[in-house]
């Protein structure tokens, strides 16, 4: 067994911990999270500088060629820093996307841009009526002439708002819920037709209502073959859930810490409160939450790097992990703080409010574990 | 409801179940439980209903129905309604203007309000510092005081927190020096519920560090938020809202007449008002009635092109949490009936503190959960005045659900945290 790290993965770590060490301050963070457009358009290009953007493409298609061991080392970090900038949005979801469907010509117009940290892009995974089942696709694509004419309704578009390149699963053939039948359009965010009510979330992060009516697409929108894109989507919904799954352990791996501090400097009764065997043992079960879940993810970005076909179950274990033993970390730190615990001042809370949103991104905990027994 | 306040033997007459009739929850409203209510229960049960059937302002029932935020006006303008219906001081002695209602009507009361979903008192003046004036004040104070607390003319604030003293409430530090004709408060109070709507503050304040306990040194003083020297400073909390804040005092001149009772007894003043917010905290009527709305917006929400409800997962959660609460409305009415019989609510009460709070944050969570990705979106103007509802983001009213399940994870902390409850059930029941 070997968990260590290769010179590569050691340096993308190191070069990630130190910005979020040294130029990601939650001030900062907190006074972009309130600006228009809720993150800093700089800090992204400096992302992109620093090779990130490029992490999981691969060489021909100018990335690093980086995989899910690299995007849990990242993700860990930004967990750890709450940040903001639309990673998950335009690389993870995005790019994850155009990385394994998009032509030569497509990725050339969106790809290369993408990585570049020139062009702000979003996916469209999830519909109101579908809850967590991206399957559930209402949106219908009809053809007309070469081209389709799209109609439907998808929430929560992470990015939504600020992505000029938004891809939209929609039906070409199928029912419903049917896997088949479904197909993945690129489409520039200022079609006609488009309408968008941005907004932010409770997490800091920002994310758009998209309703679309009537929009047209020329023959070149479509990525990958029609009616085949649900196993693509599947994909990257997989690699999006373990990427919040190791942000998430960054989050309670920070909370965790913060809190064991925080028990030593904070004095009632005369002493630290840190010394009452009450909160001690409490502690001593969020950090083996901490280490339990932290294994599993190691286990799950193996299995996922070895192309396991057990890579997706493993995946929902993991995230019914998070969503249990992290959020138990989230409201015990919380807790453990007294009222510091629940103001906006502190990170403390912001914390536990990314928590609670990655608890319920791409299937709440009871949806995992009904796809990781259904998947047996 | 005859079982509780049978005086020679309750606790037998309360195992006996017999008489009780169980409802499913329905949407008239009806009380969860029908425990064998007299004829003039029944009656005044019918008399209450009716009264927030046609008093309580459509234009607030709006409100709190659509999560909209109450102003201060709506509030006072609410209390001022139930004031003139005799209504305000349920606890209180008849003598300063209560209902003198048996234990029985005042749950009755208890559920009715939380059926018409309508906002109870602002506790501080009538609920807090009401029962410290009329039981420990001098007559000037009771005459000059509670009738403004009564008729809602003032708008009171809770000053115990410190920064440095949380749990450790003994250990507060903001001093009343007594001069020669006004105490000089300096120091600073936190976590000031409404102390930007308030137009006093009761506080309990340190007169002397020179005795054998701490808890001997302070003092119970009321301070006019108008006095020089008396600022106020928000802490937004985790939703995002304003409800908290500091208070600074400095060099504040404060007339002896304020200081209530003995120097030097403050603690065991307020101890009293710790105890009776206590068995205020239990809110297992209001939990009832988010049960059943959280019931109608899992119906409305779909997964898998079901009712939520109708997921296995969800459906036995919420179970679970039906049955905690079940439980703890029969714990709150076995206290209600101590009361009945002229107990007071003793350390049992930290019971209700931590259940109740643990079982609404149970509920706030599932209503996460059945809000799905529509949980997500912060949108506070939303909930604004003026702001069309139809044109809110998400399935509908319910939208407010992170708001108030992020606001209340204070719930656990506040009124003396959980933590705290527990130790004082381990100290005074199991006497470890
Ligand atoms: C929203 C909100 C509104 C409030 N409103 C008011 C108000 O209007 N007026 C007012 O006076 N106060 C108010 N409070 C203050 C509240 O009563 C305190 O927050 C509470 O007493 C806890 O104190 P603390 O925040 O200093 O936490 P601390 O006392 O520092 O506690 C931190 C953690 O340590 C735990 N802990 C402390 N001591 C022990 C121990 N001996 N054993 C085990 N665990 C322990 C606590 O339970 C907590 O989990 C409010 C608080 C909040 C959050």
């Amino acid at each position: 067994m070997d968990f260590s790290l290769t010179e590569e993965q050691e340096m993308l770590v190191e070069s990630v911990s130190r910005f979020i060490d040294n130029d990601y301050d939650f001030d900062g963070r907190q006074k972009n999270a309130a600006s228009e457009t809720g993150f800093s358009n700089e800090l992204w290009r400096t992302f992109a500088e620093l090779g990130w953007t490029a992490v999981p493409f691969s060489e021909a298609d100018g990335g690093l060629g980086g995989g899910p061991v690299e995007l849990m080392l990242m993700m860990q970090q930004f967990g750890r820093g709450l940040v903001i900038e639309p990673f998950l949005a335009n690389i993870v979801l995005a790019g994850g996307v155009l990385r394994r469907l998009a032509t030569t010509e497509q990725k050339s117009r969106w790809l290369q841009p993408l990585i570049a940290g020139e062009l702000q892009a979003a996916l469209g995974f999830a519909e109101p009526q579908g809850r967590f089942n991206s399957a559930d696709v209402a949106t219908v694509a009809k053809r007309a002439g070469d081209g389709f004419v799209l109609n439907g309704r998808k929430n929560l578009v992470l990015n939504g708002g600020n992505a000029a390149l938004i891809i939209i699963p929609a039906r070409t053939s199928g029912k419903q819920k049917d896997r088949s039948g479904i197909t993945l359009f690129a489409i520039d965010g200022g079609s006609a037709g488009i309408t968008r009510k941005a907004y932010k979330t409770v997490d800091g992060h920002q994310a758009a209502e998209i309703s679309l009516a009537d929009v047209r697409v020329a023959p070149k929108a479509v990525l990958g073959d029609i009616g085949l894109g649900f196993d693509t989507l599947q994909s990257v919904m997989d690699e999006a859930t373990l990427a919040v799954s190791a942000e998430a352990i960054g989050i309670i791996r920070a909370m965790h810490d913060k809190t064991v501090e925080y028990t030593k400097n904070r004095v009632q009764f005369g002493v630290p409160i840190g010394s009452f065997q009450a909160l001690q043992h409490r502690l001593v079960d969020t950090l083996v939450a901490c280490e339990q879940t932290y294994s599993l993810l190691l286990w799950t970005a193996m299995v996922c790097a070895a192309n396991d076909p057990a890579a997706s179950r493993a995946i929902s274990a993991l995230k019914y992990q998070v969503g249990s033993a992290g959020m138990h970390v989230a409201r015990e730190a919380v807790q453990l703080h007294g009222g510091m615990g629940v103001t906006w001042e502190l990170d403390i809370a912001h914390f536990f409010k990314r928590m609670t949103s990655i608890e319920l991104l791409f299937g709440n905990t009871d949806y995992h574990l009904d796809r990781y027994v259904s998947l047996s | 409801m005859r079982i509780l306040l049978n005086r020679r033997l309750p606790s037998l007459r309360l195992l006996r179940y017999g008489n009780c009739v169980w409802n499913q929850h329905n949407q008239a409203g009806e009380l969860a439980m029908n425990v064998n209510l007299s004829a003039d229960e029944m009656a005044f049960r019918d008399q209450v209903r009716k009264f927030f059937a046609e008093k309580y302002p459509a234009d607030i029932r709006f409100k709190t129905d659509n999560g909209i935020e109450l102003e201060r006006d709506d509030y006072i303008r609410w209390q001022k309604i139930l004031y003139a219906q005799g209504w305000a001081a349920i606890n209180w002695p008849v003598e300063y203007g209560g209902t003198g209602w048996s234990a029985v009507q005042k749950y009755i009361f208890a559920n009715e309000i939380a059926e018409a979903n309508a906002p109870d008192m602002v506790p501080f003046g009538v609920k807090m510092v009401a029962p410290v004036i009329y039981t420990f004040g001098n007559e000037a104070q009771k005459q000059r005081f509670l009738p403004d607390i009564l008729q809602s003319n003032a708008w009171w604030c809770q000053g115990y927190s410190e920064p440095g003293s949380g749990s450790d409430l003994a250990s507060l530090k903001t001093r009343a020096e007594r001069m020669h004709d006004h105490y000089l408060v300096n120091g600073t109070k936190t976590w000031t519920t409404l102390a930007h709507m308030a137009d006093w503050i009761f506080c309990l304040v340190r007169t002397s560090s020179d005795v054998a306990r701490r808890q001997e040194g302070i003092s119970f003083l009321l301070i006019d938020m108008n006095t020089p020297g008396v600022s106020v400073k928000p802490i937004i909390t985790i939703e995002g809202e304003r409800e908290v804040n500091e208070v600074h005092f400095e060099n504040v001149r404060v007339p002896f007449g304020n200081l209530i009772g003995e120097e030097g007894k403050g603690w065991t003043y307020g101890k009293v008002l710790l105890q009776h917010e206590r068995t205020n905290l239990a809110g297992t009527a209001r939990s009832i009635f988010q049960m059943r709305r959280l019931k109608a917006r899992a119906m409305q929400a779909l997964h898998g092109g079901e009712p939520l409800m109708n997921d296995r997962n969800f459906a036995r959660k919420f179970a679970a949490t039906e049955i905690e609460l079940k439980a703890l409305e029969y714990t709150d009415l076995r206290t209600l009936a101590a009361v009945a019989i002229g107990k007071a609510p003793g350390p049992e009460s930290s019971i209700l503190k931590i259940r109740g709070t643990e079982v609404s944050q149970a509920i706030a969570a599932l209503c996460m959960e059945a809000a799905g990705y529509y949980a997500l979106p912060w949108i506070p103007s939303q909930y604004s005045v003026g702001f069309p509802v139809a044109e809110r983001i998400g399935l509908g009213s319910e939208t407010r659900t992170s708001l108030r399940y992020f606001n209340n994870r204070k719930a656990s902390i506040y009124g003396g945290s959980n933590e705290i409850q527990k130790n004082i059930i381990s100290k005074h029941v199991l006497g470890l």
